[in-house]
């Protein structure tokens, strides 16, 4: 029943699960123009697997009750992602490979940011709702402190229905 | 002037609109200083209450000064504050004369439409749809009164808003329910719903002497809150309730059992609600009685069943032969909050009881919103939000 983090951190969730399958099905369907844009020639079996890791991930965003160790997951595909671009701007297109480096290293900052927010409960601490009482003493105290109070004639247990001899 | 107005489901939004006006001798027009959102409006936002219209100014729980009153109005005068009852009362009625005033013959304007879906028509209501008489309702930056000589508590000076604005509706709702419930000093009251009316029925019967409360809910901050309050809980996503309050009865059930829930029942694991909610979405039923059945079954014979919870329209599946044969008491109603309020007043000044205890926002009227959706899913540990426009 607890919920964790706010609604803007579960929509950036949802957000980030519907990125994830989107880049996951061009890594697996279009593995030659993933590698040309970042530089990656000839990593195709590489990146369609890559592709395969982001849609489980995007399924498991969208539909898991709790998003955060998902996005958790996430994070930690950037850092694969990284170090195989990193890789890259090391080879022959290290321009390609640089500017996917940079695009890459923006969204895993967005990742971090969405699982720290998840991260954080969206209630507060219980402890403080067990203080309000509402009376000036506790309720054993209280118990008939408004027994001057007469119960009118129409709100009255109907008389055959009451305790034996209460009235 | 600004205020909270219904354009659909789930639809409220904060719109400029034209400031009230005197419109008959006895009404007052007042300069609301506090408001707040009704588990009752939940039932307008969540679309399941008939004749609302697009544009109709939303609520029923408020206060504020007096800025205007008519010229037959000898009981208020400007600069007077009040705490206004969400039930309009003429005062004069046969209805009013017993202190039945959520049955007010004469301040629903819309009588004939409610003689037709009612048998007879209630009393008016503030902003709560056409069918309770259309009025403007308090989620505003001014309301006109009607029937404003009959219609409001004065507040002395040395209190807060916060300490007596509830006395408009939940803080009485509350009472009433457990009034209704006749406790006696070898009573079990069990208070199905946490929200802001089961925390006062709560309070209301611990007042009242009941020998165990024992309160049902599934928020964990409800529950703690109603534990403050002299309760021993029962979450029913957790735990058997009908178990549990058998073994805390000596397997006899509670004597009195209140419903603070209504006709939004959440679904718990058992079949019957599912069905409920299959049935409310095709519109079969508008209703979903989860509580009430509960309370039938486990409540011991010759007890009392007392229904603050508001319903709307129609239940199916109500075992009544189980409510027959044990002989059960049903008592319900909208709240005669202007039967209570002097008595309560009067509790609040003397330090019996302190009703902002249950607050938990206090926004601006721009807020008024979004506030009605954390409120209604219980985010961010909201239990009562109070507006102050
Ligand atoms: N009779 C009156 O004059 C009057 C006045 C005010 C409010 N009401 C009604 O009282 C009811 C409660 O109002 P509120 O402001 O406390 O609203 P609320 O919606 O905040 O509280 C309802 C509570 O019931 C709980 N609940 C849902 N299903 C349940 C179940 N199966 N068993 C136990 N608990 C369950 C919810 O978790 C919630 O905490 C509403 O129906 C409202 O319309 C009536
Ligand atoms: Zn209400
Ligand atoms: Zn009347």
């Amino acid at each position: 029943m607890r919920t964790r983090g706010s609604d803007q951190a579960r929509a950036l969730a949802q957000g980030l699960g519907w990125f994830s399958i989107a880049l996951g099905m061009a890594e697996v369907l279009a593995p030659h123009r993933v590698t040309r844009a970042t530089g990656l020639h000839g990593h195709e079996r590489l990146v369609s697997s890559y592709g395969m890791r982001e849609i489980a991930t995007g399924i498991g965003l969208l539909t898991a009750k709790d998003p955060a160790p998902w996005v958790w997951g996430r994070v930690g595909g950037d850092a694969l992602d990284l170090g195989t671009l990193a890789a890259g701007v090391a080879g022959p297109d290290r321009e390609r490979s640089g500017i996917a480096f940079l695009a890459t290293l923006g969204i895993a900052a967005l990742d971090i940011a969405c699982a720290l927010a998840l991260q954080r409960p969206s209630r507060p601490a219980m402890a403080a709702f067990r203080k309000r009482s509402g009376l000036p003493k506790p309720p054993g105290a209280m118990r008939g402190a408004a027994s001057d109070f007469v119960v009118p004639a129409d709100m009255r247990t109907p008389e055959a229905l009451r305790p034996w001899g209460s009235r | 002037m600004r205020a909270l107005c219904w354009h659909g489901k789930q639809d409220i939004r904060c719109d400029t609109v034209p400031d009230p006006k005197i419109e008959h001798p006895r009404d007052a027009i007042i300069r609301v200083t506090a408001c707040a959102i009704c588990g009752s409006d939940l039932h307008l936002y969540d679309g399941f209450m008939p004749s609302m219209e697009s544009g109709d100014i939303m609520g029923h729980e408020f206060m504020g000064v007096v800025e205007e009153v008519g010229s037959e109005n000898k009981a208020l005068k400007k600069g007077d504050r009040i705490v206004v009852p969400f039930t309009i009362t003429c005062g004069q009625c046969e209805q009013c004369r017993r202190g039945n005033f959520s049955v007010c013959e004469r301040s629903n304007r819309n009588k004939a439409m409610a003689d037709k879906v009612f048998g007879h028509s209630t009393a008016g209501l503030f902003g709560y749809s056409h069918l309770t008489g259309g009025y403007a309702g308090g989620q505003a930056e001014y309301v006109r009164i009607p029937f404003a000589d009959t219609t409001h508590v004065k507040v002395p000076e040395g209190v807060t808003d916060e300490q007596v604005l509830f006395l408009g509706d939940i803080f009485p709702t509350g009472w009433q329910a457990a009034v209704q419930c006749d406790i006696q000093p070898t009573d079990t009251v069990a208070i199905w719903g946490c929200g802001p009316v089961g925390q006062f029925a709560i309070r209301s019967a611990v007042l009242l002497g009941a020998k165990q409360v024992i309160a049902i809910d599934r928020v964990p901050e409800r529950l703690a809150m109603a534990e403050a309050g002299g309760a021993t809980t029962i979450d029913f996503s957790k735990e058997s309730v009908v178990e549990r309050l058998n073994d805390l009865t000596q397997g006899k059930g509670p004597e009195k059992c209140i419903d603070a829930v209504g006709m939004e029942a959440h679904a718990t694991a058992t079949l019957d609600s599912i069905y409920d909610r299959a049935k409310q979405a095709v519109m079969l039923e508008s209703d979903r009685p989860h509580v009430l059945r509960e309370m039938m079954y486990v409540c011991r014979p010759a007890g009392t069943l007392s229904i603050p919870g508001v319903y709307g329209g129609l239940i199916d599946k109500v075992p009544f032969g189980m409510a027959m044969n044990k002989g059960l008491t049903f008592r319900m109603g909208q709240t005669h909050v202007a039967r209570w309020t002097d008595d309560l007043l009067k509790r609040i000044v003397e330090g019996q009881i302190d009703p902002s205890f249950v607050i938990t926002h206090t926004v601006g009227m721009a807020e008024g919103p979004g506030m009605y959706k954390t409120f209604r899913d219980k985010q961010d540990g909201c239990i009562k939000v109070v507006i102050k426009p």
